[in-house]
């Protein structure tokens, strides 16, 4: 510890703490560009300069350690000269565009020379010009402005994990910019503009359509994905403007990824549905709500007088809030059907049928950073849960050691220590090999019911690597399921053989969710009898389906099922927030509201729940989902349904929803390794499926600027192993046909793609073009 | 795009340094040599080579002056036009070369052969006005002195 003085206030600091960083903690006001709590030091803005006695000049607060007896002030005369002259530097090239800039009025530099600056520039030369650049969808440029702090430079560097931006050329030539004006392509990007202190960076979806003094800030929550990202939405006469990060240390820190930032976009998209709809023929017909609900009940009554409730089957987004969630699973209950599920990327729901699952992260997400060691199995974390992906990132700079089980060899923004790719069939069988291992150096026997499993994966060295490093500390390590095993049809011999793992050795366990995923399932959003799972209700045709904010094609990997189920319906109710292929085949639908317009509580993969402010009143005659369904089940004579708001169903769930701990029980009944898992024939290829990024969910699927991103393409791209695509006359956007072993085929573009391993062919879901092919785990190949 | 040799050589830089972006230096060096200038194929190779991002290099490239991010002559004739060169006319040294060559400082002459530059201080103070090309200097230039070194170069292969 260290006794120090800033302003003639005394301190005691740790040895070594960065002055700026004593003097923020303290409150004293140090002004800054280049420094950034979160990044390295870079020192190079000068603004920061202070005044130290014995010192023989000024030094740069953000660079110069706290020493015992230090007196420093911010404020004398040769402090504030200094921060004078600083500024007077930067501000001879910066153009002074506030009036045409968007980080105006949120601007450090624009605050900064308001009260550091000169009133009148000494400089009349000329000031310089630099070309603004080209770097993709999201960010706009006008490099002029640029400061050089070198912030954007830093955060792909360290945080973010590839470097895009750099520094090129010296002194009056140097320009922040990308390789050759190459695009940024990093799924968190977005946080360089609320990083960079200038208007150099700035978000295109928003540019010129606010001031950032007329926005209003609206708490959110990010329903992308399981981490449930903190949110400042940001609105200007009931419009979001845009989205910015709410600070929060235990889940986000200060960064949000993309698709939390832009996926707003949809909210404002013209395929927004406004109003009540009513099928009649084979057009659309606008309605009222007192008439939607009228046949919405007379449809749902007739049904299950001829079929009984069981007739009836209700699918829901995991992107739905706990309140929406929970009132649609009371509707259905009140009428005695237990057909409800939000699980439509999974097809293994034998472990359910066991046991209740309900598992999450064992350990809180801001542990991730500091965990010692990592297995991840089936997943592309980077892009599934971008948060996340930082945090591994930030654990192995620290020295941790991850491995990876997986099917395609993805690019992740951390080194791996060692990686098996294979074959999806082949995932849990690596597993077993890896729990053989740790069986052998625990000492205990490998469950029976594994050994075929084992015997499969047959004996690698990195299973003993993977298996002695998860032991050697395993209070600090970690194995992660994702969303490749969520949909892998083995997905209860993966649980069962990494729960095994947990019970034997003490490591610590993450099942990775699709958005909300454990809110819903914890508010009744799956089906008390595992029978009534959705694969089940998917595809065994029910006579009415209730659709709840599903783009049923896209957001279903048996979507192609589902379509068909929904043609031999007799009445399907649809409440969606957009228009889209699935009311092709609804009889009414109901316009509902995305989160932006819905107040509710999202809970995150570590078991937090948190509030989601509505951040703007509903378009048109859309309402909130909750609304809707009160109303719903009123007209239906339910009871039970009479909620003034949304405290009122809030207290309601907490008194009938009772907290259940996370479980992540291995003593799962499960099934043999499939017959011909080989090649039976030559002909045969494996598929590996994931769904990318910018098409997870409805609003994503419908954010302009994600779209272009070069992490998306608007038609899907199929994979094959580079070796093997020599084999074919692959030109640029040499089209093929691949036909699952019933017979259902697609034509699409195939080109080489090294993450490929070889016999398998890597096909997106997530595209009506490619849900054809269903779940099916093998596919033919045939040039067109 | 790379030599076996120069890869080689690369990655013997790469063990002198506890990281790799440590040895863009030297890697882009012997790349100049091989290959003239630094185009963006050697950056990406370099890149690859050292397991670096492209723009990492290409920071680097940029930096120095005596990397050449453009193709230049197969000759760099470097005037001296600082303080003390200046006093002993370098300028006339510079009109010369520009009228004789028919270039402007910082050009390429069209047979691909010279390219002109004007440079700071080499400390060789002594002997102004003076160049430098390739790795040898040339003092107390005259106007005949300078035509003989320009048609000597040239002359050769
Ligand atoms: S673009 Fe912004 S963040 Fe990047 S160096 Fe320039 S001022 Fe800093
Ligand atoms: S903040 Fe200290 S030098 Fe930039
Ligand atoms: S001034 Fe020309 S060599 Fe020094």
């Amino acid at each position: 510890m260290a006794t120090i003085e800033i302003d003639g206030k005394s301190l005691e600091v740790e040895n070594g703490t960065m002055i700026i960083k004593a003097a923020d903690e303290a409150g004293i006001y140090i002004p800054r560009f280049c420094y950034h709590e979160k990044l390295s030091i870079a020192a190079n803005c000068r603004m920061c300069m202070v005044d130290i006695e014995k010192a023989p000049k000024p030094m740069p607060a953000c660079a110069t350690p706290v020493a015992d007896g230090m007196k420093i002030s911010t404020l004398s005369e040769r402090a504030v000269e200094a921060q004078k002259g600083t500024m007077e530097f930067l501000l001879i090239n910066h153009p002074l565009d506030c009036p045409i800039c968007d980080q105006g009025g949120e601007c450090p530099l624009q605050d900064q020379a308001l009260g550091y600056g000169k009133d009148v520039s000494r400089f009349t030369e000329k000031k310089r010009v630099v070309e603004d650049k080209d770097i993709g969808p999201l960010i706009a440029t006008a490099m002029t402005r640029c400061i050089h702090c070198t912030r954007c430079v830093r955060f792909g560097q360290e945080v973010a994990g590839i470097m895009e931006m750099g520094g090129t050329g010296r002194g009056e030539h140097m320009e922040i910019t990308t390789f050759l004006g190459g695009s940024i392509d990093s799924e968190v990007s977005g946080n360089m503009i609320d990083l960079c202190p200038v208007g150099a960076l700035t978000s295109k979806p928003y540019r010129y359509s606010a001031r950032s003094w007329e926005l209003q800030n609206h708490d959110a929550v990010s329903p992308h994905d399981c981490v449930g990202a903190n949110l400042h939405i940001q609105t200007l006469r009931n419009e979001v403007k845009r989205i910015v990060p709410r600070d929060n240390s235990a889940v986000n820190e200060c960064w949000i990824s993309d698709r939390d930032r832009f996926g707003y976009e949809a909210v404002n998209s013209p395929e927004r549905l406004t109003q009540p709809m009513l099928k009649s023929g084979d057009h659309w017909e606008v309605t009222d709500w007192k008439t939607a609900f009228s046949k919405v009940v007379q449809g749902l009554q007739t049904e299950i007088n001829s079929a009984g409730p069981e007739g009836v089957a209700a699918l829901i987004s995991p992107l739905a809030t706990n309140e929406e969630g929970y009132l649609f699973q009371k509707l259905l209950r009140s009428m005695d059907c237990d057909n409800i599920d939000h699980r439509l990327r999974q097809v293994d729901f034998l472990a359910d049928s066991q046991q209740n699952l309900y598992s999450g992260a064992e350990l809180p997400l801001e542990k991730l950073s500091t965990i010692s060691s990592v297995l991840l199995v089936g997943s592309n974390i980077r892009k599934e849960q971008p948060l996340l992906g930082l945090k591994l990132r930030a654990a192995s700079l620290g020295g941790s050691k991850i491995y990876a089980i997986n099917s395609l060899d993805y690019h992740f923004n951390f080194k791996l220590d060692g990686a098996l790719i294979v074959e999806p069939s082949t995932v849990p069988a690596a597993l077993a090999g890896v729990a053989l291992d740790v069986s052998r150096i625990v000492g205990t026997d490998l469950p029976e019911q594994f050994s075929a499993w084992a015997q499969l994966g047959g004996n690698r060295d990195v299973y003993s690597d993977i298996a002695e490093v998860l032991v050697a500390d395993s209070a600090e390590s970690l194995i992660i399921l994702g969303d490749s095993c969520r949909q892998h049809p083995h997905y209860s011999v993966i649980l069962a053989i990494s729960n095994w793992i947990r019970e034997v050795c003490g490591v610590k366990r993450i099942d990775l969710h699709e958005a909300n995923g454990v809110g819903l399932t914890q508010n009744g959003c799956v089906p008390k009898n595992s029978e009534n799972n959705a694969l089940n209700l998917v595809s065994n045709p029910r006579s009415a389906y209730l659709l709840y904010g599903l783009d049923c094609v896209e957001d279903s990997i048996y979507g192609n099922v589902l379509e068909d189920s929904l043609k031999k319906a007799n009445f399907v109710v649809s409440f969606s927030a957009f228009k889209s292929e699935s009311m092709n085949h609804a009889d009414v639908v109901l316009p509902i509201t995305p989160y932006t317009e819905c107040s509710g509580h999202f809970t995150n993969v570590e078991g937090m729940t948190q509030r989601s402010n509505a951040a703007a009143l509903p378009r048109g005659e859309a309402r909130p989902g909750w609304k809707v369904l009160r109303v719903l089940a009123n007209q239906l004579s339910l009871s039970g349904f009479d909620f003034v708001d949304l405290n009122d169903v809030n207290s309601e769930m907490e008194n009938t929803i009772s907290e259940k701990p996370f479980e992540y029980p291995h003593d799962i009944e499960i099934t043999l390794p499939d017959k011909h898992n080989g090649q039976d024939s030559n002909k045969l290829f494996h598929r590996i499926m994931d769904v990318p990024i910018y098409r997870v969910d409805p609003l994503v699927r419908r954010a302009t600027a994600l779209q272009k991103t070069a992490d998306n393409s608007i038609r899907p791209i199929a994979g094959l192993n580079v070796e093997q695509a020599r084999e074919f006359t692959l030109r640029d956007g040499t089209l093929m046909n691949v036909v699952t072993p019933e017979g259902n085929g697609i034509s699409i573009q195939v080109q080489a793609d090294n993450r490929v391993p070889v016999n398998c062919i890597y096909i997106p879901a997530g595209y009506i073009e490619t849900a054809p092919l269903g779940v099916a785990t093998h596919l033919t190949l045939e040039e067109v | 795009m790379l030599s076996d040799e120069l890869i080689s050589k690369i990655n013997k830089e790469k063990t002198k340094y506890p990281i790799a972006r440590a040895a863009v230096k030297s890697a882009l060096r012997y790349a100049q040599e091989e290959h003239g200038w630094i185009s963006e194929e050697v950056v990406r190779d370099v890149a690859e080579v050292l397991n670096l991002e492209t723009i990492q290099v290409f920071e680097i490239a940029t930096f120095y002056d005596l990397f050449y991010t453009e193709p230049v002559g197969k000759y760099q004739l470097r005037v001296c036009t600082n303080v003390s060169c200046m006093l002993r006319d370098s300028d006339s040294v510079v009109s010369h070369i520009q009228k004789k060559l028919d270039i402007k400082t910082g050009e390429t002459t069209a047979d691909g052969k010279f390219t002109l530059f004007e440079v700071e201080c080499l400390g060789a103070c002594g002997g102004a006005p003076m160049m430098m090309v390739g790795n040898e200097f040339y003092e107390n230039l005259e106007p005949d002195t300078i035509d003989s070194i320009i048609e000597k170069l040239g002359a050769s292969e």
